[in-house]
C-alpha cells in the first residue's frame, strides 16, 4: 500500500472530504470553519479548502455551542450525518446538556425509533492560550452510556477513526489534540477504516504495560524508547478510543507483564487513569507484580504561564518516573 | 382560509379525545399505575390541536409534555401511547421513555425534549435536513412559556431566522412554568414580541380559539414552506391543572381559575358549533361517548401489556446494542 508522510491536520482534512464526497448527508456545523476563499477555515485549518467542492456543507453558525450539538442532534433524527466543530475542548461545557441528556439518550429514550449519527470534534490540550482553552477531558464522556469518546494519536489513526467515526449511528466526541496537528505520519493513500474500540500496541514490551491515551501515547512511546536503551522492555498500548474501551488487548498485555501504568492529561483525579486501573485490578489482579501506576495532570486548571502549564501537566519525565517505579516494586 | 365543516367536527373530536385522555391518565397516576408525575395539557386543547393539524403527515413535530393529543394526531395509536406513559413493553419506547419522551418515528414525531431547552437547538437541525435536501417538510416545534425563557430560544430563533429554516415556533403561554407566573418571569408581556428581534413574523393569538390556533399555524407553514423563514406563533391559554399530579395548586388565586374555566377552549368550541347549527346534543353525546370508548380501549390495552423484562432497561444504549 503507498503511503506518504502527513500532518495530523491534513489526515483529519482528508477523512472529511472523502466522507462528504461519499455521502450527501455528511456535512460540517461549526464556527468560523467555512473554508472556501477568505474563509476562516477553521481556527486549527482543518476544514481548509473543503469548501471549493463542499461549499455548501460547511455551515459556519454564530457562537451557540448548544445549537451546534443540538442542530446536529435534530439533523442526525431526520437523516442527515453531521460533523459538529467545537472550536475548543473547554467550550464544550457549554453544549453539556444536548450533548449527555439528548444526543447521548435518544436511540435509548426512543427505543431505537430514532439514531444519532453525529461525530463532534473538538481541540483539547494545552498550548498556553490559559485555564479556559487548554482542558483535555475524557472521563466525563466515558461515563455518559450512549457515547463514543475517541483519541487519536497519530495521523494514521486520526484518519481512519473518523472516518469510522462519521459513518458510525452512534454519537462520537473526537478529541483532537492541539500539539498533534502539525505532526507528522505515514498515511495510506488508499481508503481505509479503524474500528472504534480496537487499541493499538505501538511498541511491544515484555517488562511493562504503558497504557497511553492521546496525547501521551506518543510521550510514552519515546519514554519506551529511552528505557529500551537500558535495558527495559515497554510495551505502548494507545487504546484509541475509551469508548468503546478494547479492554481485552491491555488485559492481555498486562497478564505477561505483570505490571502496568496508566496514563491520560486529565487531571488524575477521577480521570479515566482511575477507572482503566480499576478495571485491570477487577480482571487482572492476580496477574499483578506491583501497584498499578497512575499519570495524569495535578489538580489545578492549565496555567497561561509556560513554566505552570509544564508543572501541571504530565511529561516524559512523570512517565518515566512512574515505570521506574512499578519496575522497582 | 375557509375550514370546512369536516374539520370543524375533526377538532372538536380531537379536543375531547386529548381531554378524555389526559384525565384517565391522570386518574391512573393517583392510583399508582404509573410511574413518577403526569402532566396533562387540560385547558390548552385548543393550542395542541389546532397547531398539530396544521400539519401533514408527513410533517415533523416537536410536541410539548403536555399535548399528548398531539401525538394522537399525528397518527400515534392511543393504546401504545397509554402504554408508553404507564411504562410498558408495548408502548412507543417499550418504557424506557414514559409521558415526557414519547416519540413515534412512524408519524414523523421527533419526541418531546424533557429538557426543555433543546426543542429549539434539535428543531433547527431538523428544519436543517429538510431545508438542504429540499423535502418539502416543516417542523412545528412547540413549548412553554417557561422555555421561552431559555438561553437556546435566542440561538435558536436567530439560527432559524438567519437560515430560513423551514420551521413553525409555536410557545403555548399557559401562564405558567410549574408554579412561576410568566408576568413576573418576563421582561416583556407577550413571547411574540421577541420575533421581532429575528426579523421573523411574530403572532400573539388567543390560544383558546382553535380556529385561529390553526389559521395561523397554517399560514406560517406555507410560509416555511416557500423558503420565507421561520414565525414564531404565542397562543395565550391556560393551564387549568397543576404542573403535574404531585402538584396541589397552593400558588394561584381560584378567581384566576374561574376566570379561565369560563373560557374553557372545549365548551366554548362547542357553544359556537352549536349557534353554526354544526353540532347538537345528539352528536355531542355521540362525539364523547366515542372517544370514551377510544380511551378505554386505550386504558385496557396498557393495563392488560405486559411490564417489559428488567434486563431490557440496558437495550439501545448504543445502536450496536440493538436486540432484535
Amino acid at each position: 500500500m503507498t503511503t506518504r508522510e502527513i500532518t495530523f491536520r491534513d489526515a483529519l482534512n482528508e477523512a472529511l472530504r472523502e466522507e462528504m464526497a461519499r455521502e450527501e448527508g455528511v456535512f460540517i456545523i461549526g464556527e468560523d470553519i467555512y473554508g472556501g476563499p477568505g474563509g476562516y477555515q477553521g481556527a486549527f485549518k482543518v476544514t481548509k479548502g473543503l469548501a471549493e467542492d463542499f461549499e455548501d456543507r460547511l455551515l459556519d453558525t454564530p457562537m451557540i455551542e448548544q445549537t451546534i450539538v443540538g442542530a446536529a442532534v435534530g439533523a442526525a433524527m431526520t437523516g442527515s450525518r453531521p460533523v459538529a466543530e467545537i472550536m475548543f475542548e473547554d467550550f464544550i461545557t457549554l453544549a453539556m446538556d444536548l450533548l449527555v441528556n439528548t444526543a447521548a439518550k435518544t436511540h435509548y429514550m426512543t427505543a431505537g425509533q430514532y439514531s444519532v449519527p453525529i461525530v463532534v470534534r473538538a481541540a483539547c490540550g494545552a498550548v498556553g492560550v490559559g485555564p479556559q482553552h487548554s482542558q483535555t477531558w475524557t472521563s466525563w464522556f466515558m461515563h455518559i452510556p450512549g457515547l463514543y469518546v475517541v483519541l487519536p494519536s497519530t495521523p494514521y489513526d486520526a484518519k481512519g477513526l473518523l472516518k469510522t467515526a462519521i459513518r458510525d449511528d452512534n454519537p462520537v466526541l473526537f478529541l483532537e489534540h492541539k500539539k498533534l496537528y502539525n505532526v507528522k505520519g505515514s498515511v495510506p493513500e488508499d481508503e481505509y477504516e479503524i474500528p472504534l474500540g480496537q487499541a493499538r500496541v505501538l511498541c511491544p514490551g515484555d517488562d511493562v504495560t504503558v497504557v497511553a491515551i492521546g496525547y501521551m501515547a506518543g510521550l510514552a512511546t519515546q519514554v519506551a524508547g529511552t528505557l529500551r536503551d537500558q535495558g527495559l522492555s515497554v510495551e505502548v498500548i494507545d487504546p484509541r478510543s475509551l469508548a468503546p474501551l478494547d479492554l481485552e488487548t491491555i488485559f492481555q498485555s498486562v497478564r505477561k507483564t505483570h505490571k502496568v501504568v496508566v496514563v491520560a492529561e486529565d487531571c488524575k483525579t477521577a480521570g479515566p487513569t482511575a477507572e482503566i486501573a480499576a478495571l485491570v485490578s477487577e480482571a487482572c489482579f492476580e496477574f499483578l507484580d506491583a501497584p498499578i501506576g497512575r499519570v495524569g495532570a495535578r489538580d489545578a486548571p492549565i496555567a497561561h504561564n509556560v513554566g505552570m502549564s509544564e508543572y501541571i501537566l504530565p511529561d516524559a519525565a512523570d512517565i518515566h518516573e512512574a515505570v521506574q517505579s512499578v519496575i522497582a516494586w | 382560509m375557509t375550514i370546512s365543516e369536516e374539520l370543524m367536527l375533526q377538532m372538536y373530536r380531537y379536543m375531547v379525545l386529548g381531554r378524555l385522555f389526559e384525565q384517565c391518565a391522570e386518574q391512573l397516576t393517583h392510583r399508582g399505575l404509573i410511574p413518577g408525575a403526569f402532566h396533562t395539557g387540560i385547558g390548552e386543547e385548543a393550542t395542541h390541536v389546532g397547531a398539530t393539524l396544521a400539519l401533514t403527515h408527513k410533517d415533523y413535530i416537536i410536541p410539548t409534555h403536555r399535548g399528548h393529543v398531539a401525538d394522537i394526531i399525528k397518527g400515534a395509536e392511543p393504546g401504545r401511547l397509554m402504554a408508553e406513559i404507564l411504562g410498558r413493553a408495548t408502548g412507543y419506547c417499550g418504557g424506557r421513555g414514559g409521558s415526557v419522551h414519547v416519540a413515534d418515528a412512524a408519524s414523523n414525531n421527533l419526541g418531546v425534549q424533557a429538557v426543555l431547552s433543546a426543542v429549539y437547538p434539535v428543531a433547527v437541525g431538523a428544519a436543517l435536513t429538510q431545508k438542504r435536501a429540499n423535502t418539502g417538510r416543516i417542523v412545528l416545534a412547540m413549548f412553554g412559556d417557561g422555555a421561552s425563557l431559555m438561553g437556546t430560544f435566542h440561538e435558536g430563533m436567530n439560527l432559524s431566522a438567519i437560515w430560513h429554516l423551514p420551521v413553525v415556533w409555536v410557545c403555548v403561554n399557559n401562564q405558567y412554568a410549574m408554579s412561576t407566573n410568566f408576568a413576573e418571569a418576563s421582561a416583556i408581556a407577550n413571547v411574540a414580541d421577541r420575533a421581532s428581534a429575528y426579523n421573523m413574523p411574530g403572532h400573539v393569538v388567543d390560544g383558546n380559539d382553535i380556529m385561529v390556533v390553526y389559521e395561523t399555524v397554517r399560514e406560517a407553514r406555507e410560509r416555511a414552506l416557500a423558503g420565507e423563514g421561520p414565525t414564531l406563533i404565542e397562543c395565550k391559554t391556560y393551564r387549568q391543572g397543576g404542573h403535574s399530579t404531585f402538584d396541589t395548586n397552593p400558588y394561584r388565586p381560584q378567581e384566576e381559575i374561574d376566570a379561565w374555566s369560563k373560557r374553557d377552549p372545549i365548551t366554548q368550541f362547542e357553544q359556537r358549533l352549536r349557534e353554526r347549527g354544526i353540532l347538537d346534543e345528539e352528536l355531542i353525546t355521540q362525539i364523547a361517548d366515542g372517544a370514551q370508548e377510544q380511551v378505554d380501549e386505550a386504558q385496557e390495552f396498557a393495563l392488560n401489556s405486559p411490564e417489559p423484562p428488567p434486563e431490557a432497561g440496558v437495550e439501545f444504549v448504543f445502536r450496536s446494542s440493538e436486540v432484535v
